[in-house]
């Protein structure tokens, strides 16, 4: 199979699954693509009923200070999106539709607001569940749109897509054997799709050279593995989900304490749904009815 | 003298839930508490009071985990200065 960005991305626009906009990385999706987004989304709740996860949808905006009080804007002030809104009154909106309608830059019009884009799909939740946990735990599951402000002619590259996400919060036993549980079911699923899927340490793309650092350290700790298959690049594969162990960075800062009362660690893993789809594009062609039957029967039971 | 300095920075900047001058050279800084985060800041006083800019190959976990290493990668980068 031959791996090429540009080629890849004619055939998801020629199929009509996706669909381009005049910015990069926010295509619309078109309905087979979302078809299968749905059917392998629903999958996932399939093989982890028994988790009993509890289940939360949030917006795709969120309270601006998570992103603040977590060090998001530390590691990653490149991908964070805030937003801003216009705060004034009638003269001040007549001078922003002056420069709108002039061409000329407009944004020392608007103000920062209280919300932020989510950057990923588990951040509203650690606030929401701060306190004491249960002797077992908490387990919860959601499914959001997320924001990385890193436009990409690379279609698996985007500024908005959504992931479905689980969140483990309790000992660090507890979260550790639920890190490594996920991480074979995690393989397994995509294996058994057909996707030449495999798994490593990783690091995530943290800012300048502190970020060198953190990426080091996320490393030599085995913080951070993804699940990989190849996309565009046989030598690159794409990231199509990851689990991140937070240790006790978010029970520290929203004060979440396990039943014995000592500070929770909390980890996540996330399938990146749009990713998952097109390596299934990518791996099986564009028109789903001419996919695999054991594909088709896992994905529309 | 270096040690004494790099105590001082680890006081201002390394969030440790233990007193500096309490611990020897080769402590393991992470397990006396200071973060990934924390480590960033340590690193960033260490250029500002030496007067160095560490390369990005020594931008690594194991150059900040102990005084002692700490001590030897400053060394090493003032040598002949």
């Amino acid at each position: 199979m031959e791996y090429e960005l540009e080629s890849f991305y004619k055939g998801l626009v020629d199929h009509g699954l996706i669909v381009p906009v005049r910015v990069q990385g926010a295509f619309g999706r078109g309905a087979v693509f979302e078809d299968v987004l749905e059917h392998f989304n629903a999958l996932v709740t399939h093989i982890s009923k028994d988790d009993a996860a509890e289940v939360y949808t949030f917006p795709p905006v969120i309270d601006r200070t998570i992103i603040e009080r977590t060090d998001y804007l530390d590691s990653f002030p490149h991908l964070a999106g805030t937003v801003f809104s216009f705060f004034g009154k009638d003269k001040q909106a007549k001078e922003l539709s002056a420069k709108v309608h002039a061409g000329e830059a407009w944004g020392d019009t608007q103000g920062m607001s209280d919300v932020c884009l989510n950057p990923a799909a588990c951040y509203p939740v650690y606030p929401v569940i701060a306190g004491t946990l249960p002797p077992n735990g908490r387990t919860i599951t959601m499914t959001n749109w997320v924001y990385r402000h890193e436009p990409s002619p690379e279609p698996t590259r985007m500024q908005s897509f959504r992931e479905r996400e689980f969140v483990r919060a309790g000992t660090p036993d507890m979260v550790v054997a639920w890190r490594d549980q996920w991480l074979q079911r995690g393989l397994e699923l995509l294996t058994s799709l057909g996707l030449p899927a495999k798994s490593d340490v990783a690091s995530d793309p943290f800012f300048g050279r502190a970020g060198k650092m953190l990426a080091d350290g996320q490393k030599q700790q085995k913080l951070k593995f993804e699940v990989l298959v190849p996309v565009i690049s046989l030598e690159k594969p794409t990231a199509v989900c990851s689990f991140n162990y937070h240790q006790e960075h978010f029970g520290h800062v929203f004060g979440i304490r396990t039943a014995d009362d000592q500070v929770a660690h909390t980890a996540c893993l996330g399938f990146g749904l749009e990713r998952v789809v097109m390596a299934l594009f990518k791996t099986h062609g564009f028109d789903p009815k001419s996919w695999p039957q054991a594909v088709r029967s896992r994905l529309w039971p | 003298m270096m040690i004494e300095k790099i105590r001082k920075i680890l006081k201002d900047h390394g969030r440790l839930n233990k007193d500096p001058w309490a611990l020897d050279e080769a402590a393991d800084l992470y397990q006396a508490g200071m973060t990934s985060h924390a480590s960033v800041n340590v690193m960033l006083a260490l250029e500002g009071e030496f007067e160095i800019e560490f390369p990005d190959h020594l931008l690594k976990r194991s150059v900040f985990e102990s005084m002692g290493a700490m001590r030897d990668t400053i060394a090493g980068l003032t040598k002949g200065s």
